[in-house]
């Protein structure tokens, strides 16, 4: 028997919505359409690469920025431009997928370990962070997820560890330069345990300590651009992270207090709870949050079988529209919805995400993209949407039939109501525009 | 039949007619008398700001050692901070603004901090803005329960939004029971009367969607009306420009306050408003008279400046104040930044502010007068200076600042001297 709705879920709640046709094949067996999106080999890169050398030279520029200020500009300028045209096809990429529910997650950890073009240094290498520490990791275990996160040059300089000093290291007392606490910080806050995972200012100074090192590699030195650990910044002898003493061991310190962080109950906790926030509820309940902390710990944070215990839970084929879609996937489902193939050809919708506040990777701060209507629905932020709604239907009103895009994508969990007005809607603009601004579309 | 279901013609107030024609196409309650003439406008400098080179203690036998690279010059030398009162100066990317101090209009507070004691800056400016101990303990802030206190209740004759938020999103310091309004520009294209009946229908069924919409409406209304450009919502240019190509680097700060001024100046405009203004979280590369602090104080000033011109009369009336979730390290860090810490400035401006001073008891730089030995020690409760401020400036009944607003605040006092 088809089940139209459990579809409807499953595309939605896990995915970017249905594509035209689509449904009809899910609901043969929703649960299963997840499950095989799971299996596999980790998928392979996108082919938007970090750019390593390019990220050495803006480093280097910016410290000659004084020499040759003009140099320094285009070639920011260049990276942006570069950057903002990656973006847009990752956007699209993700509109397209075949394993939506894979892509899914990776936005959802790509958002956990936030790194942000707000610092300009982060734009040569936002895009392959995604791609090289995140994408092939997100069904692995989480240490190994934290560990390439925090070896990734874009969050070394996002969150400056990348030059800090040990104070006691040969290279500190010899420039008289020291600690930076900002990846220690947020590496238990954000990352791993949460801020109330027990931990005290001197276990993050201690962590800094150990991170010191952690760093990248100049323009002149090998791999330029790339993670490059500098024993002569490493802050010698023994520290001491959550009542745990790790011996001096250079590089693998770190490695040892990050094994450990992730193995915490509170990380499994905070996880689970993020999880259950962003695939079900803005008030997660309970019992989903224990079941899928239960797996983390049961499985040593093996996120492959988190993933299947979420999408086993019994609370997420309850009610089908209870999370209001963030501006990224409100975007990207309209594309998927209404078969944008390339982003010449999304570029109007596109602009979406920077009228509605969620340019990709321009998060506000360490802790991401908010993930709860409130932040997303004031009244504002509102009228934007209605007024993008208009938008899309004005440029791609003539082109598709909402009545057609409608029974393919939000018929099944759709009210009355909302088919009546696309239906009788005065013109085929706005009966497009009235479906993307129906709570069914703008809801997952 | 609930104001909240009404669409009003936006197109109406396009016409420029003015606050007669606005009375006539509005309920009347729209138009019941605001609690209050007095304006308050708070900006939440989101990142901690380092209140010790805002407004550097030059006069402090330990701050240029403490500060290295990043320690300001003495007044008069090259770069140097403005001087203040001989012991304390203002940094100089805030030149614009430093005759406000002299006539009375500038106001800094050092060493202050809310009673947070750790330093996240999530939960930091959680418990700035919830007005409580300790943060994520409650939905709504402590300017929303300000609103509410001061007798702006939603239905019946005060239904009209006293509160203002400006931006995408209403911050948690103006959340709660009491209904405020929000604007921010956009670039799009207005969506019509009629797309938006339809939308509202659609809306029916979806409480929460449809009660944000109504709400959209209607303070775009107002926006239009107030702004007198026919248009609010493509009011400005320049929000979304991220490169540093701009001739202007400051607009979007200038045109955003710009907006926010106007609409308050408005006699049946908003009185409250909030905004963001970010740059503050300087690990790396702080700089002294240049660099990551000067570029977000110049974005600030910027910001101070707009809201004066465009409050016009109505500045007399305003305080501006300033508040950031903590300071950071009196040190400097290995990477010419420094740290999250505890004690900062909060800077008050506006023409109803009692300034040309510097309050707040110096808790000495030294060996020993430092928080946990790394941070300035905080000597002043923000919540005292946010409760000085609704109190004499807003008028807020003293009964309902210790325990509703600020709950647990007793000994949080009300200061002398802040509000003329």
């Amino acid at each position: 028997m088809l089940d139209l709705k459990a579809a409807s879920i499953a595309a939605n709640r896990f995915g970017f919505g249905a594509r035209p046709g689509e449904l009809d094949a899910i609901a043969k067996d929703p649960r299963g359409w997840l499950t095989r999106q799971l299996a596999g080999e980790a998928p392979q890169a996108a082919d938007a690469p970090i750019w390593p050398a390019q990220l050495a030279g803006f480093l280097q520029a910016q410290r000659e920025k004084k020499a040759d200020i003009d140099a320094a500009k285009m070639m920011r300028k260049a990276l942006q431009q570069e950057f903002r045209g990656a973006a847009a096809k990752r956007t699209i990429d993700a509109a397209n997928s075949a394993t939506p529910f894979r892509e899914r997650l990776v936005q959802f950890w790509s958002n956990h370990f936030t790194v942000s073009i707000q610092r300009a240094v982060v734009v040569p290498a936002a895009i392959g962070f995604e791609n090289e520490a995140i994408r092939p990791n997100i069904l692995g275990n989480f240490r190994d997820l934290l560990k390439a996160v925090a070896a990734h040059p874009a969050m070394l300089l996002y969150l400056d560890n990348a030059g800090s000093v040990g104070p006691n290291s040969a290279g500190g007392l010899k420039n008289k330069r020291g600690l930076n606490e900002n990846l220690a910080r947020e590496m238990m806050e954000l990352h791993t345990v949460g801020v109330d995972g027990g931990y005290s200012q001197t276990d993050v100074t201690e962590l800094a300590r150990i991170l010191t090192g952690w760093s990248i590699a100049g323009e002149h030195e090998p791999g330029p651009g790339r993670f490059r650990y500098r024993p002569m910044v490493h802050e010698p002898g023994s520290k001491t992270v959550m009542g745990k003493t790790y011996p001096e061991a250079g590089r693998d310190e770190a490695v040892a207090v990050m094994n450990d962080l992730a193995a915490r109950p509170a990380t499994a906790c905070h996880i689970a709870t993020k999880l259950a926030r962003h695939f079900i509820a803005d008030d997660p309940p309970k019992p989903a949050v224990d079941a899928l902390a239960r797996t983390y710990l049961e499985t040593d944070g093996d996120l492959h079988a988190v993933s299947l215990t979420l999408i086993g839970l019994p609370q997420i084929w309850a009610e089908p529209l209870p999370k209001v879609k963030t501006p990224n996937d409100l975007v990207i489902s309209a594309c998927r919805s209404l078969g944008i193939a390339d982003v010449q050809a999304g570029e109007m919708l596109l602009m979406g995400l920077r009228q509605m506040d969620q340019a990709p990777f321009a998060a506000p701060s360490p802790a991401g993209w908010p993930d709860t209507a409130d932040s997303w629905i004031s009244p504002e932020a509102m009228m934007t949407r209605v007024e993008w709604a208009m938008a899309v239907g004005q440029k791609l009103g003539s082109q598709a039939d909402a009545r057609d895009v409608a029974k393919a994508t939000i018929q099944p969990v759709a009210s009355q109501t909302t088919l009546f007005h696309i239906d009788h809607a005065p013109s085929a603009a706005e009966a497009l525009a009235l479906l993307i601004a129906s709570p069914e579309f703008q809801r997952r | 039949m609930p104001f909240d279901n009404i669409i009003l013609p936006r197109r109406a107030f396009l016409s420029g007619v003015g606050a007669a024609a606005l009375a006539a196409g509005l309920p009347r309650a729209v138009l019941a008398d605001a609690p209050t003439d007095k304006r308050f406008i708070l900006i939440i400098l989101r990142g901690a700001m380092d209140g010790l080179n805002v407004v550097p203690p030059y006069g402090d036998k330990d701050y240029a050692a403490l500060r290295g690279q990043i320690a300001l010059a003495k007044p008069g030398e090259t770069d140097g901070a403005f001087d203040l009162d001989g012991f304390f100066g203002l940094h100089p990317a805030l030149a614009e603004i430093a005759p406000w101090y002299k006539e009375g209009a500038l106001l800094p507070i050092q060493a202050v901090a809310s009673p947070y004691r750790d330093r996240s800056h999530f939960d930091g400016q959680d418990l700035l803005e919830n007005g409580t101990l300790s943060p994520r303990n409650t939905d709504s802030g402590w300017l929303n329960r300000a609103l509410t206190a001061l007798g702006n209740r939603n239905g019946g004759a005060s239904d009209r939004r006293i509160g203002l938020a400006v931006g995408q999103a209403i911050p948690l310091v103006l959340r709660g029971p009491t209904q405020v309004a929000s604007w921010a520009p956009t670039h799009m294209p207005e969506a019509n009367d009629s797309f938006l009946t339809l939308v509202q229908a659609v809306y029916q069924g979806d409480q929460r969607l449809s009660a944000a919409l109504a709400d959209g409406i209607r303070a775009t209304a107002a926006a239009d009306q107030a702004i007198g450009t026919g248009n609010a919502r493509m009011a400005n240019a320049g929000m979304a420009e991220p490169d540093d190509a701009r001739p202007d680097p400051y607009k979007a700060q200038r045109a955003l306050a710009d907006a926010a001024g106007k609409m308050l100046a408005d006699p049946n405009g908003p009185r409250i408003a909030a905004f963001d203004a970010q740059g503050w979280d300087t690990h790396a590369a702080q700089g002294g008279a240049k660099g990551r602090l000067a570029n977000a104080l110049g974005g600030l000033q910027a910001s101070l400046v707009s809201l004066r011109g465009a409050l016009g009369p109505a500045w007399k009336d305003t305080v501006v104040m300033m508040a950031t979730e903590f300071g950071r390290t009196a040190h400097i860090n290995g990477t010419n930044g420094t740290d999250h810490g505890t004690g900062t400035v909060t800077l008050l401006a506006g023409g109803a502010v009692a300034g040309g001073k510097v309050l707040g008891q110096w808790p000495g730089l030294g060996e020993g007068q430092l928080y946990q030995s790394r941070d300035l020690m905080p000597t002043t409760d923000l919540r005292s200076v946010m409760k000085t401020v609704l109190y004499e400036h807003l008028r807020l009944p003293a009964d309902k600042l210790d325990s509703f607003v600020f709950p647990n605040s007793g000994d949080a006092r009300v200061m002398k001297g802040i509000v003329a």
